[in-house]
């Protein structure tokens, strides 16, 4: 059974203004152990989807449909309680902004106390304190560091600690957020190089939230890119990097720019992204789409897969071809 | 900084504000219109007679004078200790001691003001928080229009209303005094009915003293808590929206743990802030609040010695008052700190 | 619901053009309106409350003593049997005045200090801000009972009396407001440029402080109305003839005891209402003016 399995989920932001649809029909699964990378650009809706599947959608979203199974149960029917122990010991959530995410009035070693005997009540808080402090060593944080607040502490340090918080309780899934964005090109790498040491060590399986493609086809063994809250392309990263199906996928990495080209031409999608609250009929990305076609700007394509590996939503692929996949255009 | 270090420091910034503020009120005082003098005679006096009276008063000295006087007066010790109060001067209608009047006045003012400001700061914070949880529902509407229009009502007319209500219709409590008048007050230690009645042990006098208290405390303290529902649920909406109450979501714990040791511990700080300021405000409603239920305090007071434009006596009252808002602020930037480890260093 | 709201759009439109996108601002523009709404009804009401009035306010014995509201005295008679309609058509004049009154000296005041001081910076800013703040710290009534003790009745003693302690709050807030804008970068620009430091501060500060000077403008005339109530029930109110809300709710408080009611409450009622008003508009301002709070 894999651990997660999001099926035609639905998840809408309603405002006074109109309702956004943040996700629409997003469906995908995870194994334990494995990584999953979400790529999309801001407001593309990854946030949400990593939000929805702890039940943390903040207001005015709603969840309108669909199932998050977590090794077969679906948690959008389970109490509140319920939910509550499933975060942060069996499914660990780490913020985007490691500055804002830690209480400013409680001391780090309180932070950790608090989860573990949240969810292990029987636990002394010495033995609690006890653990932080392994943890944080773990983390290249001194121990003695324990009682201290959290603006005495660095940004790549904070989100050591947010890191620690997540795998303190070993979680089967973890999800980050943006987890280097915050932080400057030398320490991602320190970062991204432990969640992988980490991951391994405890088995958990990793789902990576980023608009930075390259981190996510390096460190990812599927990858799933969204764009204006629908799943526009899902394969694993091997196959994505070979062959991109999608014209968005395919710009995104033709803009990664590349070290080693020594004239290499800085390429970028034309246009931005759609206004959620009235995206264009038809496909979301016919107006920035090199192949755009008639239908396209009339009729929302759907999402089709091929030997249920790789899956694309868009036109120039046709399913009346059977089972395998033809283009329509050469490309 | 330490707590410590920064408690010290607060307290030596208060000795300059408040002289400050003894001096602009002394400077109030005699700058505007209207002569105590005149007022001890009935009809229009010998000019012999006036200068005497002017003479006895002590107007006749240069304003610098008096002022140094004045000051020196307060900070004399000898009779601090003689008398167990500062010299304030005298009254200038009655030439009995301001200082002693002052004094006696003042421990119903303070009961009175702890108890509203408790009352207040709890129906405040609990509806505040209630309100910011269920955000724009009909709960959250009413306990706004609550807030609002609570105070906006004049104190002396919800006072009146509830001595109408609770004194006079249904005969529940007392209305007016400090205690039963058939009984004999507790010892004084503290001047507080209430604890002194604990003190004592007599479970009697402290129901009596507690249910005079009440209806006072309640009018006042349901009206500033309007401003503390207000202010309580916007700071609270503000810092649940913040990252790191939905990361202890995330991480697993209560919601009651998340309101209470997240949120609220956060946005507290600024009610706090707000409480202090209040607490101003709250003695001006003290007043009216005295004046209305005929409680003997330092409003009621003032309020007396104005007829006689008892300069002295309203200025010690004045200048007691200002005192008893620097302290409350200092402890509230104390506990602001103790809160707050940010400001500390 | 929403043909109700449209149509009460149309209306409004018609009085004023800015009116009606107050109301699609959400639940905070409803009370800017509804604050609005009352208000200048009872600013009409007491404008042509000499028209209006069945009774003149202070002509005794026009009725029975203290008698219960009825077709003929809809609101009751007071111990003087003066028509307590009359009285409460009329009696918003007083306060009106004073708390306008003291409004506008408080502005004339707080504002010009506020923006010179804080502009100016250094020894002028901070020795003005320590006074401010004595001032500030204190219990606003005292002052104005000591104040007005001290100058006599009168519209405009009480005026200066509230004036006084409400100078602070504008202050504060112009000068925190002043503080920021003063760093922006528009702002060196155009020092950079030559523009004298006048120009500045009333070309381009000035204008981005007076979002936040009208909301203090109304609660201070919310909380000017209820100091002034309050002054008048001390005894520290303007002279007696007059009808006045404050001075009903001050001296018909002894005949509660003979059951008239109605003696008190009518006054108390408009007092709060006038009050209200003014907080909701404040409150609705204050809050369409923080984006914080918006989604």
């Amino acid at each position: 059974m894999p651990l997660l399995e999001i099926e035609s989920l639905n998840v809408d932001y309603r405002a006074s203004r109109g309702t956004v649809h943040a996700v629409e029909d997003a469906s995908f699964s995870l194994n334990k152990g494995e990584t999953l990378g979400l790529a999309g650009e801001s407001g593309s809706g990854k946030s949400t989807l990593g939000l929805s599947i702890i039940r943390l959608v903040p207001y005015p979203g709603v969840i309108a449909s669909g199932h998050v199974r977590i090794e077969g149960t679906d948690i959008l029917e389970l109490p509140e309680s319920e939910m509550q122990s499933i975060r942060g010991r069996k499914v660990a959530y780490i913020f985007q902004d490691p500055m804002t995410s830690l209480n400013p009035v409680k001391r780090i070693g309180a932070h950790f106390v608090e989860l573990i005997r949240t969810h292990e009540p029987n636990t002394s808080a010495a033995d609690a304190l006890g653990r932080a402090k392994t943890i944080l060593e773990s983390l290249g944080i001194l121990a003695e560091r324990i009682n201290d607040y959290p603006h005495q502490f660095s940004g790549g340090m904070r989100q050591r600690i947010m890191i620690g918080l997540a795998i303190t309780l070993n979680p089967d899934l973890v999800m980050a957020d943006e987890p280097t964005t915050a932080l400057d090109v030398i320490v991602q790498q320190k970062i991204l190089d432990l969640l992988e040491g980490l991951r391994k060590v405890y088995g958990m399986a990793l789902i990576l939230i980023s608009h930075d493609l390259s981190i996510i086809l390096e460190r990812c063994d599927k990858i799933i890119v969204l764009y204006a809250g629908q799943i526009f392309e899902y394969a694993s990263s091997k196959e994505l990097h070979r062959a991109p199906w999608h014209p968005y996928t395919q710009g995104l990495l033709h803009s990664i720019p590349n070290i080693e080209l020594s004239d290499q031409k800085l390429s970028a999608i034309p246009g931005s992204p759609p206004d959620m609250l009235s995206p264009p009929k038809g496909c979301r990305f016919w107006p920035r789409c090199p192949y755009a076609m008639e239908e396209c700007r009339v009729e929302e394509p759907e999402l089709i897969g091929h030997e249920q590996s790789h899956f694309v939503r868009c036109f120039l692929y046709d399913k009346k071809a059977g089972s395998h996949i033809e283009r329509n255009r050469e490309g | 900084m330490g707590l410590r270090t920064y408690v010290i420091t607060r307290i030596l910034l208060t000795i300059p504000t408040l002289l400050l503020l003894l001096s602009m009120v002394f400077l109030i005082m005699r700058v505007l219109p209207g002569d105590p003098v005149a007022l001890h005679f009935e009809k229009k006096a010998e000019p012999a007679q006036m200068d005497a009276m002017r003479r006895i008063l002590g107007l006749d000295k240069p304003l610098w004078v008096q002022y140094t006087d004045y000051l020196l007066g307060l900070v004399d010790v000898n009779y601090f200790v003689s008398h167990g109060y500062p010299n304030f001067g005298k009254s200038m209608q009655t030439f009995e001691e301001v200082g002693g009047q002052i004094f006696s006045a003042f421990p119903a003012t303070l009961e009175l003001a702890l108890y509203s400001m408790v009352i207040a700061s709890v129906i405040g914070i609990l509806l505040g928080v209630a309100s910011s949880k269920s955000y724009n529902s009909i709960p959250d509407h009413l306990i706004r229009g609550f807030g609002t229009i609570a105070y906006a009502i004049p104190v002396f007319f919800l006072g009146i209303i509830f001595q109408l209500i609770f004194g006079v219709y249904l005969g529940w409590l007392p209305t007016g005094l400090r205690i039963n008048p058939r009984v004999e007050p507790p010892a004084t230690i503290t001047g507080l009915y209430t604890i002194d009645s604990l003190l004592e042990g007599n479970l009697y006098k402290f129901l009596e003293s507690f249910k005079a208290l009440l209806l006072p405390s309640l009018t006042l303290g349901i009206i500033l808590s309007g401003i503390f529902i207000r202010l309580t649920r916007s700071n609270m909406l503000e810092t649940l929206r913040l990252d790191f109450v939905t990361a202890a979501r995330a991480r697993g714990l209560k919601e009651g743990t998340v309101t209470y040791g997240y949120a609220l511990r956060n946005a507290f700080l600024p009610v706090l802030t707000m409480m202090g300021l209040q607490f101003a405000m709250l003695l001006g409603g003290a007043i009216l609040t005295e004046s209305t239920f005929s409680w003997p305090g330092l409003g009621s007071y003032i309020v007396q010695r104005i007829n006689f434009r008892d300069y002295t006596a309203i200025q010690g009252a004045v200048i007691m008052f200002g005192l008893f808002v620097t302290v409350v602020s200092l402890v509230v930037d104390v506990l602001y700190a103790y809160f707050d480890p940010r400001i500390r260093l | 619901m929403k043909k109700t709201k449209t149509k009460l759009r149309s209306i409004l439109s018609t009085l004023m053009p800015g009116l009606s996108s107050l109301s699609k601002r959400g639940p905070s523009g409803w009370m800017v309106l509804v604050g609005i709404a009352i208000v200048s009804s009872i600013i009409v009401m007491t404008a042509i409350a000499p028209w209006i009035s069945p009774y003149s306010p202070i002509l005794s014995r026009v009725g029975p003593i203290r008698a219960a509201p009825s077709l003929q005295f809809p609101l009751g008679t007071n111990q003087l049997g003066q028509d307590m309609l009359s009285r409460i058509l009329c009696g918003g004049s007083l306060m009106l005045q004073v708390s306008a009154l003291s409004v506008l000296i408080c502005f004339l005041i707080g504002v010009p200090i506020g923006l010179f001081a804080s502009y100016a910076g250094g020894m002028v800013d901070s020795t003005t801000s320590l006074v401010i703040d004595a001032v500030y710290a204190f219990p606003g009534l005292v002052i104005a009972i000591a104040i007005a003790a001290m100058l006599g009745p009168g519209v405009i003693n009480t005026a200066l009396s509230i004036a006084v302690v409400y100078i602070p709050s504008y202050f504060r807030i112009v000068r925190s407001q002043v503080l920021s804008i003063k760093e922006l970068t528009y702002v060196e620009a155009a020092r950079a440029v030559g523009a004298k430091w006048y120009t500045i501060l009333f070309r381009y500060v000035f204008p981005n402080v007076i979002p936040s000077i009208v909301v203090v403008v109304t609660i201070n005339f919310a909380d000017a109305v209820l100091t002034a109530a309050g002054l008048t029930f001390i005894g520290l109110g303007v002279a007696k003839n007059i009808p006045d809300w404050g001075w009903d709710l001050t001296d018909g408080r002894q005949y509660l005891g003979s059951g008239a009611w109605w003696i008190i409450t009518f006054p108390g009622i408009m007092i709060v209402l006038l009050a209200l008003g003014f907080t909701l508009i404040g409150e609705g301002l204050s809050e369409m003016l923080n984006p914080k709070l918006q989604r």
